[in-house]
C-alpha cells in the first residue's frame, strides 16, 4: 500500500515535470519500482482481454471503396531499409508443439483454401486505416499441420528480426489469417511478402510480417515492441 | 456526524483519489496523443517518456479512475448527496454567475450555488462520456456496441479528445476559483464543520 502511494505520488509529480527520472518503462532491463507496477497492471490487463474476447465477435468489415488509398507504410525502421525474401526459395519454417513440421513453400499456402477480408487496421498510435487481404486461415493452417490448438500461444518470427505472439483463442479466430495477398496483389515487400499475419482483432504491432518461423508454444515469446513495454494482448 | 461537516468522508476520500486518478489519465492521455496528433499541435509534455509508458499508465490509471468514480456515484445516490447537485435552473445559473463576477456572490457552506451545482454535474458527464469513449477506443471490436454509440473508432477518439478537453476546463476554473477564495480548501481535506 505505501509502494502504491508513493508510486502515484511519483506520477503525479510526472504529470507536473515529465522529465523527472523514473516512471518512463524504458529499460526492460532494469525496471525500476514504477515500472514493475505498470507491468503487473499489464499482466492484468491481458486477463481482463482474454475474457473479455468473444471468438464470435467479428471485427467490423468495410466496402472497397473504403479503403485506404495509398496504403501506409510503418515499421521500426524506414522504407529504404525493407528486407526482401526471395519468394522462389521461400519456406516457412515451423516449431514447437506442431506434429508436421514440414516447412511450407508459398505455393503450397496458396493451395489451400483462401480468405479475403476488408478491415480496419488500428495502429497502437491512435491512426487506422483500411484495407483488404486474402491469404489462409490460421486456424484452417494449424488444424492442416497438426498443431497442438490447446497451447497458450502461436509464436512469429520475421525476417526483419521482428517477433510477436498472439493467444491461442485470437488466432482460431475466423478472421485471422496468413495473408499472402494485399489490395488484390501478392504482398509487396514494405507490406510483409511473402506471407504476414493479419489480424483484425488486434492492434496493428500484433500483425508481423515477413513471417519465417511460426510455433505452438506455451512458454510466454514476448514480442519485439511487447518487451519493451506495450500491452502484449493488445486487443481491440 | 457526517451532517456536521461540509464534505463528508466518502466525498473527500473519493475527491483526492480522483485527483491522482486525473493526473495519471490526463498526463499519459496527451503523451498517446503526441504519438499520433488529431490536430496540427502536440502536447509540451505527458506522462512517460514515451508512447508504451503513456499507454502503460493510461491503462492502468484507468481502473481507479473507474472504481473510485463507480465508488463516487455509489454513495453519491446512497446518501442523497447527488440531490445537492440539482436543480439547475438557466435563470440561477446567470444570476450566481454575474453575481460570482461582481465578486458579490454568497458562500455558504455545504451548499453548492448554481455555477456549482452546473459546473459539477457537467464534469461528471464529461468524466462518463471519457471513460465510455475511453472505452470504445480501447475495444472497439469487443465493445462494438459502445463503439457505434460514439459513431465508430475514429469519431469516438474525437469525443474522448473533447471529453479530456471539458475536463481540464473545468480544473481551471475550480482550480481559479480555489484561488480566489481560499478558505475553501481546508474543508476538502479536514471535512470542516457546518455552522
Amino acid at each position: 500500500m505505501i509502494n502504491r502511494r508513493s508510486l502515484l505520488l511519483r506520477a503525479m509529480a510526472l504529470g507536473a515535470a515529465a522529465p523527472l527520472g523514473g516512471c518512463n518503462y524504458e529499460d526492460p532491463a532494469h525496471p525500476d519500482l514504477a515500472d514493475k507496477f505498470l507491468h503487473a497492471m499489464s499482466a492484468w490487463n491481458d486477463r481482463v482481454q482474454a475474457a473479455l474476447f468473444d471468438p464470435h465477435t467479428l471485427a467490423p468489415t468495410f466496402r472497397a471503396d473504403q479503403i485506404t488509398s495509398p496504403p501506409r507504410f510503418n515499421a521500426f525502421y524506414g522504407i529504404d531499409q525493407v528486407p526482401v525474401v526471395d519468394e522462389t526459395t521461400y519456406k516457412l519454417e515451423l516449431g514447437g508443439q506442431i506434429q508436421n513440421k514440414a516447412p511450407w513453400s508459398l505455393q503450397q499456402l496458396r493451395a489451400l483454401p483462401q480468405e479475403s477480408q476488408i478491415t480496419r487496421f488500428v495502429c497502437v498510435e491512435g491512426w487506422r486505416v483500411i484495407g483488404q487481404w486474402s491469404g489462409v486461415k490460421l486456424s484452417d493452417f494449424l488444424r492442416h499441420v497438426g498443431a497442438d490448438t490447446t497451447c497458450k500461444y502461436v509464436s512469429f518470427k520475421c525476417a526483419d528480426g521482428y517477433y510477436s505472439s498472439i493467444d491461442m483463442a485470437s488466432a482460431l479466430q475466423p478472421q485471422t489469417i496468413l495473408a499472402l495477398d494485399f489490395l488484390g496483389q501478392p504482398l509487396t515487400a514494405p507490406f510483409g511478402a511473402p506471407v504476414r499475419l493479419r489480424i483484425p482483432t488486434k492492434l496493428g504491432f500484433k500483425n508481423p510480417k515477413s513471417i519465417m518461423y511460426l510455433a505452438a508454444t506455451n512458454v510466454y515469446p514476448g514480442g519485439y515492441w511487447e518487451d519493451q513495454g506495450y500491452n502484449w494482448f493488445s486487443g481491440s | 456526524m457526517s451532517r456536521r461537516v461540509i464534505h463528508p468522508w466518502p466525498l473527500r476520500l473519493t475527491h483526492w483519489l480522483n485527483v491522482v486518478a486525473m493526473v495519471v489519465m490526463i498526463g499519459s492521455g496527451w503523451q498517446i496523443y503526441n504519438a499520433s496528433p488529431l490536430f496540427s499541435f502536440t502536447f509540451p509534455f505527458g506522462l512517460g517518456q514515451w508512447l508504451g509508458a503513456g499507454i502503460a499508465w493510461h491503462l492502468a490509471g484507468m481502473w481507479l479512475l473507474v472504481f473510485n468514480g463507480l465508488i463516487y456515484i455509489v454513495w453519491s445516490f446512497a446518501s442523497g448527496h447527488y440531490k445537492k447537485l440539482f436543480p439547475i435552473r438557466p435563470r440561477e445559473v446567470w444570476s450566481d454567475f454575474t453575481g460570482a463576477l461582481r465578486l458579490n456572490l454568497k458562500h455558504e457552506k455545504g451548499v453548492y450555488n448554481a455555477v456549482q451545482r452546473l459546473l459539477y454535474a457537467g464534469v461528471l458527464f464529461a468524466g462518463v462520456v471519457a471513460v465510455l469513449s475511453g472505452l470504445s477506443i480501447w475495444k472497439p471490436v469487443q465493445l462494438w456496441f459502445l463503439c457505434n454509440l460514439f459513431g465508430g473508432y475514429f469519431i469516438a477518439r474525437y469525443v474522448h479528445f473533447f471529453a479530456m478537453t471539458g475536463i481540464c476546463l473545468f480544473i481551471l476554473v475550480h482550480l481559479l476559483l480555489v484561488a480566489l477564495v481560499p478558505k475553501v480548501l481546508p474543508p476538502m481535506i479536514t471535512g470542516g464543520r457546518l455552522p
